[in-house]
């Protein structure tokens, strides 16, 4: 059949998948390498690509350095993390609900608005945002990088155009009728049904904020009390600079959301193409 | 303790007076709690977004210091400095050049890594992640990753070009060479995600399209191009304006491609330094001048505006549709 050939994958169509898909691991990988192997690593030519036995070193003197407070790090983005996280899921299926099943006047108009904040680059308002912190005295605090990441454009649309299908009027009627209010409907029977959508929208969320950069950077200037990303940034801006050292932070900086990545890759690559679909 | 004795159902008025409140909580949280679901994302989002970015402006028209206590009201001043600063045009043109190196590219990459992964493939999940992978890394590692394997003496880059026979190349001192190994890590961190982006829309695309034009005797390279690539330009549009929102505020992979001293300069002689970094030099360490930075940050808005605009009109007049609808 035509079909079946067009689509047919060649052994030249595996070849490039398999060379693309080390091109994109290898980076990965030679962190890892140089990660387990002693100071000298960097200096060697060819380049070491196998693993060392060096690593618990490594390890040993990355939460030693007293420039990087790479522990601190590390349970300052945990921290921060999970609070966005937990935040994002919450306010964006309660207004993801909202908007794909509660009526009410302006819903329409607030939805555009919602998909236009996604349009807007907030990260240019980082500077009267500082100010503000100032004012608020959370400068090199971390309610400084919580609180304006605790909702998000995106997450109530994803919300809302799983909802939109997920749910059932009927199932909200019915609720309706046994005398549930509205926030016993969305607890009860809303958030069920949103749970696989929710932890897409959880998994991304705590991904991109375990790699926020410029806002913690701009805001978190104690180097006594960085996220994990900046620790990475004092480690590789140190003058003297071991990159056994800065490789094991950075590997250890990917190894929660390498974890996260290969126990839930399956959905998060679902909820990135499903949400392509839609847009 | 009372018994109630009255076996009797209770009388029709009293059952209403009983509903009554019970009813008129039940209208009025038919009628206001959407709202009340609704608000947080516009309160939170107000304060800590949308205000920020229009104060901004305001902060601009100011001679504004972290220290001083007075802000002076200075008007355009800010912005006829920056359009005489020649360093703030070496931003935007390297902006504007990793921007191209790293866009183009990854477009074309990823459409055709897409009809790579849209076919009858074995271990799918397995390429899919694959090509995923490098988008769910840390930017930040990443980039010192990438700052090593770029290096001058034992990169691996350099190491390959000797390998070879070629001349080692300064990808930090040369400027255009720090663009193209800039533009390298975003393409490295964004080609497979827009592939999965296009592989969703490729998907929805009717494979009896493919067929009639295959009767019609139409080859596979120009199936991709005249039947794929006109019925995924939402798609593509879509994805452009993504990556031009991102790419022109490219600011953790430049800045941690360079260390050592003023890294946010983006090299010695600012060969990477981009529009984001030239605004937070400015408005943070060492300077703490809010209102240039501000200044910057605006143009910079304009600049995002202007390019996503010229993308959808290139985009638009590209690759006719044989289908006819557009």
């Amino acid at each position: 059949m035509a079909s079946s050939r067009l689509f047919a994958a060649s052994r030249l169509t595996y070849f490039a998948l398999i060379v693309t898909g080390i091109m994109s691991i290898f980076p990965i990988y030679w962190m890892f390498v140089v990660a387990t192997r002693s100071s000298d690593a960097m200096g060697q030519l060819p380049p070491p690509v196998t693993p060392g036995g060096n690593f618990g070193a490594n390890v040993a003197k990355l939460f030693g350095n007293t420039d990087a407070y790479f522990l601190t790090g590390l349970i300052n983005s945990a921290i921060v993390a999970v609070s966005v996280t937990t935040s994002v899921v919450f306010f964006s299926t309660l207004a993801g609900f909202a908007f794909a099943k509660l009526r009410f006047r302006g819903r329409n108009a607030l939805l555009v608005v919602i998909v236009a904040t996604m349009m807007v680059p907030t990260q240019l308002g980082v500077i009267p945002l500082y100010m503000l912190m100032t004012k608020l005295n959370w400068n090199d605090r971390l309610p400084a990088v919580i609180v304006p990441a605790l909702v998000t454009g995106f997450g109530v649309f994803m919300m809302r155009q799983y909802a939109s299908q997920a749910v059932s009027n009927e199932l909200i009627e019915a609720a309706r009728m046994d005398g549930c209010n509205t926030a016993r409907i969305y607890w009860n029977v809303v958030l069920p049904a949103l749970r696989p959508a929710a932890a897409v929208l959880g998994l991304l969320t705590f991904m991109t904020t375990w790699n926020d950069f410029l806002w913690p950077y701009a805001v978190l200037n104690d180097p006594e009390n960085p996220t994990v990303q900046l620790s990475l940034r004092a480690l590789s801006d140190g003058y003297y600079t071991d990159m056994s050292q800065v490789f094991t932070g950075t590997a250890i900086a990917t190894l929660p959301l390498l974890l996260v990545f290969i126990l839930f890759g399956r959905q998060i690559i679902g909820g990135i193409m499903e949400g392509a679909v839609k847009a | 303790m009372t018994v109630h004795l009255d076996a009797r159902p209770p009388t029709v008025e009293a059952r209403a007076q009983a509903r009554a409140p019970r009813v008129r909580f039940s209208r009025f949280d038919m009628k206001y709690s959407p709202y009340l679901y609704v608000a947080p994302f516009f309160v939170l989002f107000g304060i800590f977004g949308l205000y920020p970015l229009v104060y901004t402006f305001w902060v601009s028209l100011h001679d504004w210091d972290l220290l001083a206590v007075d802000h002076e009201f200075v008007g355009l001043a800010n912005y006829t400095a920056l359009m005489g600063d020649t360093d703030f045009w070496h931003s935007v043109v390297n902006t504007l050049g990793i921007f191209v190196l790293s866009t183009v590219p990854q477009m074309l990459l990823a459409l055709w890594l897409a009809n790579l992964l849209n076919r009858q493939l074995r271990a799918r999940t397995t390429f899919r992640m694959a090509v995923l992978i490098p988008n769910i890394t840390s930017t930040a590692a990443v980039a010192i990753v990438f700052s090593a394997l770029f290096g001058q003496q034992f990169g691996m880059f350099n190491w390959m070009l000797d390998l070879v026979g070629l001349d080692p190349i300064g990808w930090k001192t040369n400027r255009y060479a720090s663009w193209a190994a800039i533009a390298t890590m975003v393409d490295w961190r964004w080609t497979g995600y827009n592939a999965l982006i296009f592989l969703a829309a490729m998907q929805a695309i009717p494979r009896d399209l493919y067929e009639s034009a295959a009767i019609d005797g139409a080859r596979s390279a120009r199936q991709f191009w005249s039947i794929t690539v006109p019925l995924l330009k939402p798609t593509i549009i879509f994805a452009v304006i993504i990556s031009t929102i991102g790419g022109l505020q490219l600011f953790t992979e430049p800045r941690m491609f360079h260390a050592g001293t003023n890294p946010i300069r983006g090299g010695p002689l600012r060969e990477s330094q981009t529009m984001t970094m030239y605004m937070f030099e400015n408005a943070f360490a060492p300077h703490f001048n809010f209102g240039y930075g501000s200044a910057v940050a605006w143009l910079l808005f304009a600049l995002i505006a202007i390019v996503a605009l010229i993308n959808v009109l290139l985009i638009r007049k590209l690759g006719g549709s044989v289908t006819g609808e557009d």
